[in-house]
């Protein structure tokens, strides 16, 4: 039995109650899924990224979603939100809490929304995220049954973010997830949507993740992607945007967790004055990998974008960086600025990335660049002439190099925290956790 | 305190200094004095360990101990500081961070515990206040975007933290205006006591009028060649040089 077929053997054996439209769909993306295979190093967006690890995985499919409760007290961030959580890719409504939504706010599990309206929610599902975009879209959408639909009336303004919450147990038998998220944002509403993954220790699950974000005129979504599975769990994320006029996306993709992470980010300006910033984090260990595969779309005259990603690697880890600008005939005085900078901790550990700009309009303004390098020499003796011991000084430069990323985090629970685990992974004693919290307090005072 | 002998350098195969004797006791200032290219500020950063520097023959001793068998920042928590001519930036990296970092470092030497928040914090304003620094200076990246003053300034508040018993300081009067200048000479006086020494490295005498020193020293073509009390600045200011070269080759 090839990889593919192992696969969609689960998807038969699945309980079903789909409407015959669910189940044309996801005959589609299982038929196309099983044409296209597992993607290998000879297809050019999956040079540098082995999926061997998930295509000779036996994956099961969870039934359950329970979760040790203190241990999800530690995992969740401390955050006022509306939260949603899955448990390897099972709503677990004991653990989410929805109560108190404005009007005009709608925040479900995906197979309550689509019960409740499924022609409203089931007619934007896969409308920007197609079968053909990549071989694990099309397994995304043959399987997907469970995720979150997040849907904003125009004018609706969340007053707090929306907090998604995946995790992932260590089971004996490994699982698979498929979770789709659907954001409709419709004119001049505005939200912060968070995607956290997490989970236990030892966790090794598959999960599979498709994002679509629609942003109506005006709308304004922040979008938190924050990845601090376990460092045996398998990642695979998409998040396709399409903009409409003036709205602005803030992306936020910051990357710790995770034995192999993927994830794809397109984004569409389809529409005068849309604007969309892309910030980037990865900071990766032992023999992690992370790729990164962004582009944005200049589809529409007067469009912006602003991206920039930063990644830290130390040991044996792989990081992959892919950033595409692509700016349709016509699309004049757009402005596109991207930016990776890498910081090699260890002299095993490896980087690809490749910038791109395709322009096919005249008057823009672009620039783009990548650097790759260690640390300022010259900084690490500054410290060190004050007492500070050559660990220390590396610890402290390097969370300075994270910082210009994390600078812009608007969510400080999130700020802190990544800024945290960067402090706690650097090697040897110490305690920037302290020196982070020192800084927190004086600010206050 | 210190004591250099017989103090050999070379930088790129060329000899800088030449035979340097120098001995520092507790409770004094010195000032080293001399034309440029006299290798002043070779002697302040060979003590600090700075790179590209080859010793090839002498000892210096700090405290009866071989700085030479010291790591750089194993010399800076034994209380030897210098304060840079040319501060470097160091983007990311808040004053604050540096500052209890080395704090703690030098305390973790001495065997003693990490400095309670709140104390540090009451530490680290009243010495901003001294050196004339907003508060919000402490939120910066060390040195990102200062103005010249304003990073010799930071360069004595980490020393007023720090409170090194040897505090060298190379050029600290370069690019100050007048006021300036008092603040930071107020600062490195702030640091006099019995059981500290400075080490002050200039080519102008005006710095010494707000520091008064109690030795000065006339280095030439790596040697000390004179010394004296403070009297000679200011016959250095005076005549120049050239009486001490002619002096000196005599």
């Amino acid at each position: 039995m090839s990889a593919p077929e192992r696969f969609l053997e689960r998807l038969t054996l699945r309980r079903t109650d789909d409407p015959s439209w669910v189940a044309a769909r996801r005959q589609a993306g299982a038929a196309r899924f099983e044409a296209m295979g597992f993607p290998t190093r000879r297809d050019e967006a999956w040079k540098y990224t082995d999926v061997r690890r998930i295509a000779e995985g036996d994956f099961a499919l969870a039934t359950d979603a329970g979760f040790d409760a203190a241990r999800f007290e530690a995992q969740r961030l401390d955050i006022d939100a509306y939260r949603l959580v899955l448990v390897d890719g099972v709503f677990s409504e004991a653990l989410s809490e929805l109560e108190g939504l404005p009007d005009g706010v709608q925040v479900e599990p995906l197979s309550r929304a689509l019960s409740a309206n499924h022609e409203a929610v089931g007619g934007a599902l896969g409308r920007l995220a197609g079968v053909d975009f990549s071989p694990f879209t099309a397994l995304n959408t043959a399987f997907a049954d469970e995720g979150v639909v997040v849907r904003l009336a125009p004018g609706a303004v969340v007053d707090k973010p929306i907090y998604v919450l995946l995790l992932s147990r260590a089971n004996g038998q490994a699982v698979m997830s498929h979770p789709r998220v659907l954001i409709e944002a419709g004119a001049r509403s505005e939200a912060t949507v968070i995607e956290h993954y997490s989970g236990e220790a030892e966790a090794a699950n598959f999960t599979n993740v498709v994002t679509e974000v629609l942003l109506d005129r005006g709308a304004i979504v922040d979008h938190y992607k924050l990845q601090e599975a376990a460092l045996t769990d398998l990642h695979v994320a998409s998040i396709h945007v399409d903009q409409s006029r003036d709205s602005r996306f803030n992306s936020y993709n910051l990357n710790l967790g995770g034995a192999l992470v993927r994830t794809d980010l397109v984004t569409d300006l389809n529409g005068e004055g849309a604007e969309a910033a892309y910030n980037g984090l990865f900071f990766v260990q032992g023999r992690q990998h992370v790729d990164n595969h962004t582009l944005v779309n200049h589809n529409s005259p007067r469009t912006f974008s602003n991206e920039n990603y930063k990644g830290v690697l130390d040991d044996r880890s792989h990081g992959v960086f892919n950033g595409k600008v692509f700016v349709k005939k016509d699309a004049q005085q757009i402005e596109a600025y991207q930016n990776n900078a890498n910081l090699l901790l260890s002299d095993r550990a490896e980087i690809d990335t490749k910038p791109e700009l395709v322009i096919y309009a005249d008057d823009v303004k672009c620039s783009h660049g990548a650097t790759t390098g260690q640390l300022d020499e010259d900084a690490v003796y500054a410290l060190r002439s004050r007492g500070i011991d050559e660990p220390m000084a590396r610890a402290l430069l390097t969370l300075a190099f994270v910082g210009e990323v994390m600078d812009k985090v608007r969510l400080n629970v999130i700020a802190e925290r990544v800024e945290r685990a960067v402090a706690g992974r650097l090697p040897e004693r110490f305690n920037l956790a302290d020196l982070v919290e020192t800084a927190e307090a004086v600010q206050e005072a | 305190m210190l004591e250099v002998k017989d103090l050999h350098v070379t930088v790129e195969d060329k000899a800088i200094l030449n035979g340097l004797n120098l001995t520092i006791n507790a409770g004094e200032v010195h000032a080293i004095m001399g034309p440029n290219g006299a290798g002043k500020s070779t002697l302040s950063a060979v003590i600090a360990g700075k790179d590209g520097y080859e010793v090839t023959q002498g000892t210096i001793l700090f405290e009866g101990q071989d700085i030479f068998e010291m790591e750089i920042e194993e010399r800076a928590r034994a209380g030897l500081l210098l304060g840079f001519q040319y501060p470097i930036e160091i983007p990311g990296v808040k004053n604050i961070y540096l500052l209890k970092a080395a704090l703690n470092a030098q305390r973790a030497a001495r065997g003693e515990g990490e400095i309670p928040a709140p104390e540090f914090m009451k530490l680290v304003r009243e010495k901003s206040a001294e050196m004339k620094m907003d508060p919000s200076f402490l939120q910066r990246a060390v040195n990102e975007g200062f103005s010249g003053g304003e990073k010799k300034r930071n360069e004595i508040l980490q020393m007023l933290v720090l409170q090194p018993k040897l505090a060298m300081l190379d050029e600290i009067d370069s690019g100050l205006d007048i006021d300036a200048m008092k603040v930071v000479a107020s600062g490195v006086n702030s640091l006099r006591s019995a059981d500290r020494a400075i080490l002050l490295v200039t080519h102008y005498q005006r710095l010494l009028n707000h520091i008064e020193p109690d030795r000065v020293h006339v280095l030439v073509d790596g040697r000390i060649v004179k010394s004296g009390d403070k009297e000679l600045a200011l016959e250095l200011e005076a005549r120049g040089y050239d009486w001490v070269l002619e002096e000196s080759a005599a």
